[in-house]
């Protein structure tokens, strides 16, 4: 495992500058924005690596909920298998797939809810007990670092093409430094707050700030927005080696983003063995003055 | 339209932007190892 990580890390950097290299001089230039539309090769994957680390989070914050009972966790297994069920049966109902909005396709939805219960699976698999608020507050951090991308970039493309840094009441624009928000109060609660609920506190709000990312992410399908449709099954139209060059782009951020989580993931361990270890050292300080028969604190003369 | 600059600015934001959390990620590594080192002095 200890090579393995410098190994990956040439490989994503070598990915990287390859997805660079793509960006700024294979990919076609739009007709209408000239080459300030490229910015999209960093904002878009950016968005959805954000979008997929939050999930994660969502995810190990539910299992760490949930596993605190056997019974609950039991139930909460359940509940995502029934989801994951009706998710990838119901969208090929020919009611429910009327009322999908145009050019978001059933076979995406199944595939999503299939992903989705996967993953919850994956997660319970390879995570326990405090490895899932481990994972939990990783996913949160370097989604943060992600969305805050997000939203520089945004209005860096908007500035040139809208004629606005900031459209204001616009949903997607306003979901998405509200999701930024309730993520940075979650790390920011983790990091001030020295309660014994703390991570119980961090995991029911990480649950409802996943709630944001779905508003995010389809309110360009149900509200009238100054963003652009989607790139991918959203009725928009993209040049084939546009988004060949966009998903090249993305996976190379998503590998940077896993080497990052990786290192994260590894610090948040460490930094809990050595809190273990003080805490450990200091209880065998006091035990050693005990048994010394001094006393170890101070106590108020009468 | 000269928005070439604006693509610059938002290449660069973003490196600037990773670049910074890798700092800080590797700035808390060292404050770490040096906790592990005072541990190691203690015993």
């Amino acid at each position: 495992m200890k090579r393995a990580f410098p190994i990956l890390a040439v490989l994503t950097v070598l990915f990287l500058a390859y997805a660079f290299y793509q960006a700024l001089w294979v990919a076609p230039t739009d007709a209408l924005q000239g080459d300030v539309y490229r910015i999209i090769y960093y904002h878009v994957p950016s968005a959805w690596t954000a979008f997929l680390l939050f999930f994660i989070n969502f995810i190990a914050s539910v299992q760490y909920l949930a596993n605190a009972r056997p019974s609950t966790a039991r139930a909460a297994k359940w509940i995502v298998i029934a989801i994951g069920i009706v998710g990838f049966v119901a969208p090929f109902i020919p009611q429910v797939r009327q009322q999908l909005p145009t050019g978001m396709y059933p076979s995406s939805v199944a595939t999503t809810f299939l992903i989705i219960t996967t993953l919850y699976f994956v997660i319970g698999k390879y995570f326990v007990d405090q490895d899932l608020d481990v994972l939990a507050v990783t996913t949160a951090e370097v989604g943060v670092v992600f969305c805050s991308i997000v939203l520089v970039t945004g209005p860096i493309w908007a500035r040139p093409v809208w004629g606005i840094w900031w459209a204001p009441g616009d949903i997607r624009l306003a979901s998405t430094l509200v999701l930024w928000l309730i993520y940075v109060s979650y790390l920011v609660l983790r990091r001030f707050s020295d309660s014994a609920q703390t991570q119980k506190l961090a995991a029911v709000l990480a649950v409802f700030g996943a709630l944001d990312v779905p508003l995010v992410y389809f309110s360009i399908w149900f509200f009238r927005t100054q963003h652009p449709q989607p790139v991918i099954g959203g009725g928009g139209s993209m040049d084939p080696r546009m988004l060949h060059v966009l998903l090249i782009s993305w996976m190379a951020f998503l590998s940077f983003a896993f080497l990052v989580c990786w290192s994260r993931y590894r610090l948040e361990k460490l930094r809990r063995e050595v809190e273990e270890a003080e805490a450990l050292e200091s209880l065998m300080e006091t035990s050693a003055t005990f048994s010394a028969g001094k006393v170890p604190f101070s106590q108020g003369s009468k | 339209m000269n928005s070439i600059k604006f693509l610059y600015a938002a290449y660069i934001a973003t490196w600037l932007i990773h670049g910074l959390y890798l700092g800080s990620l590797v700035r808390r590594y060292g404050r770490l190892r040096q906790q592990m080192k005072d541990l190691g002095k203690g015993k």
